[in-house]
């Protein structure tokens, strides 16, 4: 036990403190914005590079300079695309996903300086504008993804209210199960309602209603609007109804919350793929009509 | 009367069956008291299917009856066909009542039983012991008569038993096996743990069996039942389902009806069935009632037992799970050894003789282990009180170790609860970090390494062997045994703590003579979770030290408490108001359960005017907390919502179990996306199972506690782990070894809900198989059905283990939770350096 404690261990033991004592800040300002530095110190040569050099006939993808900026230009983005695999294989190595993204957004955003450089601002109908131009959207749904990683969140928790996604769905269940009870003694038109509130998909609405958070079609809406009469009984199972509303209001909360945190990924993703086609199939014709 | 048996074994475990069928094959008269209708009840007990273990794997098996690791039935039926096959004379529903000697009164032997009651008064009895052969009196009036008894009857006990009058009708039941059984009834659940819970919802899930459920709640809340069931109850109630009664008592009962005491008075209701679920009363009253001493009042202490086994009243011996080993092969062993002694045969070593050789196989001096034993014993003075039997065991969980002269034992800040008696030879303590050459010297037969057992932190100061030395490390586990058992050696760790403690605190250059008048008069004092020591405004002035625990300073600032500071094990308060003679300017509580040294003022101001030096230190000490008060107050005048907020926050972290902690998860939730990329890489890096829960857990503040483990300085988990499988790792992570049961006593002892028990699943596809061709679950926890078809086709079962965090252990970079969040959300901290006011107010975006 305590022998074996000895030299490593305590190596071990000042990461782990340097662990616990730090490290208490967004991907953002990742060790005192790390990365953003890297980046602009990037962009600042690239654009000195390019004013500076004398680049024959006119600058061009085509000089040694415009080669040099696709070759870094390529680089990054073939290194940028793989955050996609790191972030699904932690192990083996020392490696910090948060470091990954920090560096992934600022290298990311320096390619609109590097790529836009290495085009020498020659635009045309051709693979290789297309390649610029996917990277461009690529870039902006990027960019889209970290103004919603850095404001979305703190909403996401609001809305949570420390329940798990399965003590909501719990929590409706538990409510659909007085509701059936509670709706026994209801005349046809009203029991209609609530069966219809309870056979309705949670998940019903589909992707625009997620993004959106608007529900026209909501049964449960409905089935309370339609509560008529004074009774006791209509009285307890509109305020189930309401209770329901407010559980399925929730729900809904934490689906369009995360829907818009994941939404961008269904382009950034895609769109990087194409990126890499479209830049595989520049070099190469670069290449064949060297 | 009839016959008088050679040996009466109570109880049909693992123990009893063991030396039933020793005694059997020695063809010794005997008979096994067994008080259900089927052998090993305990076992029996468990649920279908559980895989049964057979550790520690190093100790071999001496008994007549097979056992290996297996599936519950299997088990069950191989030892009853053995024991069909020994001819063992088993005797079912014998339940035991009383065991009394006939023989003549044993001259000066008499037993001193003390009863507690509730209010703390105690009273003394003493019952005059009689000799063999004993009576032993069964429940169903029968007596059986026998020269010996064993005692084998684990530390289960009986459920504890309605009381009121009525109590002893039939229709009162104490378990439930089957809830399906019971159809059309009137039924009462008394007890609101989770037992009595679990049973109220199963007898009411289905409608259809037309139940009336009722179960009834001394007074409103549930505190001894997990959280989900009560909620779920709930739930069933407002369902109508079930019926809570909340401030309901059972009065009385008879066939048909209960009568309640209620709130609103007494009422009747039907009833045709109650089962009642309040518990089970440990077995030592009863033990104690035969005869049989217990070493110390301390709940978990075991009989006082002689090398063979035999407790202080002569001819009855205690043997497994009551005797301290709760393992099936020790008592199977022990089972056979007992008898074997009991029949005369006294040479016989004990089955774990080979570990201990083992243990001492590397020390020089070419000595047996009977030497080994007894040269420890005799030379640290802590186990000078111990016998030969209690060595042996002690032995079993302690290593003795060579250490040549200059070689470290321990490094500073290295984790270890470890505690160190020095056998031969001398030690020294590096006392400044700074300067390994000032050492002090701790000389033979003393212990080191108590700072560490009792705080649960790492390592104060390094330590090195002088000369040559012999040391026994004494795990923990085995140190609080032995303070159990012997009550002079508790003494003796509590003294030298309290002056090393003190030594420590002030610096070098006092002296153990400097210290001795404030040691003599120092008092261990014990606080509850919340529990004030100082109050603000008060004038005492008496001067404390954190033992173990951790407390929270706070001040009155207009209308609320502001959470000052939070004070680790080792620290010290309360100096301000003796040495300026002010009133309390703080009100100072436990943040968990704590132990504090309390050192009377006067003492204190008396040890500062003999040491400037000291007292220069102390003055330093003060001035910075004063800078620190003053600078959280001076923030509450110009920025009164940030020092809520970072007030609030810790108190709901303190809340949350952090100030017990050396090691905890937090989720920023201002920056957690909710990916869940924390749990993958925590399924990935230990063998697809996640140890963590993001979700759940609470929140304040958008700071969030997630079900992780804590690595509390002292677990709960490791207070019940039978194979002590449950340890502290070389980083302080608390882990569990491949020695584990899977008996659940540590996911039922975490207040955190942080351990888990799962079978290992079958490893997935690789990530590459799965990005290119979506073969397998892909990166994180495989899903249920998954792990369970993958588990069939492979055809080995496992067993279900505990699983818990080990903070990453032995993985590159440290834990997997936090390198993989990829927004900085996810943050491990230690209380000390993140309850302060910079941490909690900072800003992370």
């Amino acid at each position: 036990m305590a022998t074996s404690a000895k030299g490593p261990a305590n190596t071990r033991f000042r990461q782990d403190e340097k662990r616990r004592d730090s490290d208490h800040v967004s991907f953002l300002k990742h060790r005192g914005f790390r990365w953003l530095w890297i980046a602009l110190a990037l962009s600042a040569a690239s654009i000195a590079g390019y004013v500076l050099i004398d680049q024959e006939p006119r600058p061009n993808g085509g000089t040694w300079y415009g080669y040099t900026l696709g070759t870094i230009g390529l680089g990054l983005i073939l290194w940028l695309s793989l955050l996609g695999v790191r972030k699904r294989r932690i192990n083996p190595g020392a490696w910090s996903l948060k470091a990954w993204t920090s560096a992934h957004v600022y290298l990311g955003l320096s390619l609109i300086v590097v790529g836009t450089l290495h085009t020498g601002f020659q635009i045309g109908w051709n693979v290789h504008t297309l390649a610029y131009v996917l990277m461009l959207l690529v870039i902006a749904t990027g960019i889209y993804g970290v103004i919603v990683y850095a404001t979305l969140p703190a909403s996401l928790s609001a809305n949570r209210k420390e329940m798990t996604r399965a003590q909501m769905l719990d929590a409706l269940t538990a409510i659909d199960r007085q509701l059936e009870s509670a709706a026994q003694p209801l005349g046809r038109a009203e029991a209609d309602l609530v069966i219809a509130a309870l056979g309705q998909d949670v998940f019903h609405g589909g992707a625009w209603g997620r993004l959106t958070g608007s529900y026209p079609r909501c049964a449960t809406t409905r089935a309370l609007n339609g509560m008529g009469g004074h009774s006791d009984e209509t009285a307890r199972v509109a305020a189930l109804l309401a209770k329901r509303r407010e559980q399925l209001a929730q729900i809904r909360g934490a689906l369009r919350i995360r829907a818009l945190l994941e939404v961008w990924l269904f382009i950034h993703i895609p769109l990087t793929i194409a990126l890499i086609a479209a830049l595989a199939a520049h070099v190469i014709s670069v290449f064949y009509y060297w | 009367m009839g016959e008088i048996y050679t040996v009466a074994i109570i109880g049909s475990g693992p123990a009893g069956l063991s030396a039933a069928a020793r005694a059997a094959a020695l063809g010794l008269s005997h008979v096994l008291l067994e008080k259900t209708d089927h052998l090993s009840d305990t076992i029996y007990k468990y649920q279908k299917g559980k895989h049964v273990m057979a550790t520690p794997s190093n100790l071999v098996l001496r008994s007549d009856i097979d056992f290996e690791a297996g599936k519950r039935e299997v088990i069950l039926g191989l030892w009853d066909e053995q024991i069909e096959g020994h001819k063992v004379n088993v005797k079912y529903m014998a339940e035991a009542k009383a065991i009394r000697g006939t023989g003549d009164a044993i001259p000066g032997s008499v037993q001193q039983l003390v009863t507690r009651a509730r209010d703390g008064t105690k009273s003394v009895r003493e019952i005059q012991r009689h000799a063999p052969p004993y009576a032993i009196e069964l429940t169903k009036g029968e007596v059986v008569m026998a020269e010996n008894v064993i005692l084998a009857i684990g530390t289960q006990g009986n459920p504890n038993r309605m009381r009121c009058p009525g109590a002893d009708l039939p229709h009162i039941q104490y378990q439930l096996d089957d809830p399906a059984e019971y159809v059309d009834e009137h039924i009462v659940i008394v007890g609101t743990g989770d037992a009595g819970i679990e049973n109220a919802r199963g007898l009411a899930e289905d409608p259809a069996q037309r139940n009336t459920v009722s179960i009834l709640n001394r007074g409103t809340e549930f505190p001894t039942a997990k959280d989900a069931n009560v909620k779920a109850l709930m739930a069933d109630h407002e369902a109508g389902k079930l019926m809570i009664r909340t401030e309901s008592e059972t009065k009385s009962i008879e066939p048909g009806f209960i009568t309640l005491t209620t709130r609103d008075g007494e009422i009747r209701i039907p009833c045709d069935r109650i089962i009642a679920r309040i518990g089970s009363a440990p077995p030592r009253a009863f033990v104690e009632e035969c005869g049989i001493e217990f070493t110390s009042e301390d709940r978990g202490a075991f009989p006082r037992l002689s090398p063979v086994f035999e407790s202080t009243a002569p001819g009855i011996f205690v043997i497994g799970a009551l005797a301290g080993y709760p393992l099936i092969k020790h008592c199977m062993n022990q089972g056979h050894d007992v008898i074997e002694f009991i029949n005369g045969n006294t040479d016989l070593k004990p089955a774990d003789e080979p570990i201990i050789a083992a243990k001492f196989a590397d020390l020089p001096g070419n000595r047996s282990t009977e030497e080994w034993l007894e040269f420890l014993r005799g030379n640290v003075s802590i186990l000078n009180g111990m016998n030969p039997l209690q060595m042996r065991e002690f032995m079993l969980d302690s290593e003795a170790k060579f250490f040549s002269a200059g070689e470290v034992i321990f490094e500073r800040n290295a984790p270890g609860s470890s505690l160190f008696g020095i056998a031969s030879g001398s030690v020294a303590v590096e006392v400044n970090p700074a300067d390994p050459s000032v050492t002090i010297p701790i000389e033979a037969g003393s212990i080191f390494g108590e700072v560490g057992l009792i705080s649960g932190r790492r390592r104060g100061a390094t330590i090195r062997a002088a000369e040559d030395t012999i040391v026994v490390e004494i795990s923990r586990l085995a140190a609080l045994k032995l303070q159990s058992q012997v009550p002079s050696a508790k003494a003796a760790i509590q003294r030298i703590s309290i002056e090393r403690q003190l030594l420590q605190m002030f610096g070098s250059g006092l002296t153990r003579e400097d210290v001795a008048p404030l040691v003599e008069a120092a008092k261990v004092e014990e606080k509850r979770a919340g529990e004030v020591v100082v109050t603000e405004g008060a004038d005492d002035k008496d001067v404390f030290i954190i033992r173990r625990g951790s407390m929270i300073v706070e001040k009155q600032v207009g209308d609320r408490p502001v959470f000052l500071s939070y004070l680790p094990a080792g620290s010290y308060f309360g100096e301000m108001a003796v040495i300026d003679g002010s009133t309390r300017t703080a009100t100072v509580k436990a943040a968990i359960k704590s132990e504090v040294i309390r050192l009377p003022g006067e003492g204190f101001l008396d040890l500062l005017a003999r040491n400037p030096a000291l007292r220069e230190r102390a003055m330093a000490d003060m001035a910075g907390r004063r800078a620190t008060n003053a600078f959280i107050e001076g923030q509450k005048d110009s920025f009164s919502s940030v020092v809520d907020m970072y007030s609030q926050t810790a108190q709901f972290l303190v809340d949350n179990g952090i100030g017990e902690a050396t090691d905890v998860l937090l989720i920023d939730e201002k920056l957690c996306i909710g990916c869940d990329n924390c749990e993958k890489a925590c399924a990935d890096s230990h063998d697809g199972l996640s140890r963590l829960d993001r979700e759940a857990g609470k929140t304040y503040a958008h700071l969030h506690v997630p079900t992780s483990c804590r690595h509390c300085e002292h677990p709960h988990c490791m207070a019940d782990c039978p194979p002590n499988a449950i340890k502290r790792g070389p980083d302080g992570e608390v882990f569990i070894d491949e020695t584990c049961i899977g008996c659940g006593n540590c996911q039922r002892n975490c207040p955190y809900g942080v351990i888990r028990m799962d079978a290992k699943p079958p490893k997935k596809p690789s990530l590459l198989q799965w990005m290119l061709f979506g073969s397998g679950p892909g990166p994180g926890e495989a899903s249920y059905s998954w792990r369970k078809k993958a588990a069939e086709k492979e055809g080995t079962a496992k067993a279900k283990l505990a699983i818990k965090c080990d903070m990453c252990s032995g993985i590159d970079g440290g834990p997997a939770c936090v390198r993989a969040c990829p927004t900085g959300a996810a943050i491990r901290v230690a209380p000390d350096k993140f309850l302060t006011f910079t941490k909690l107010t900072e800003d992370v975006e």
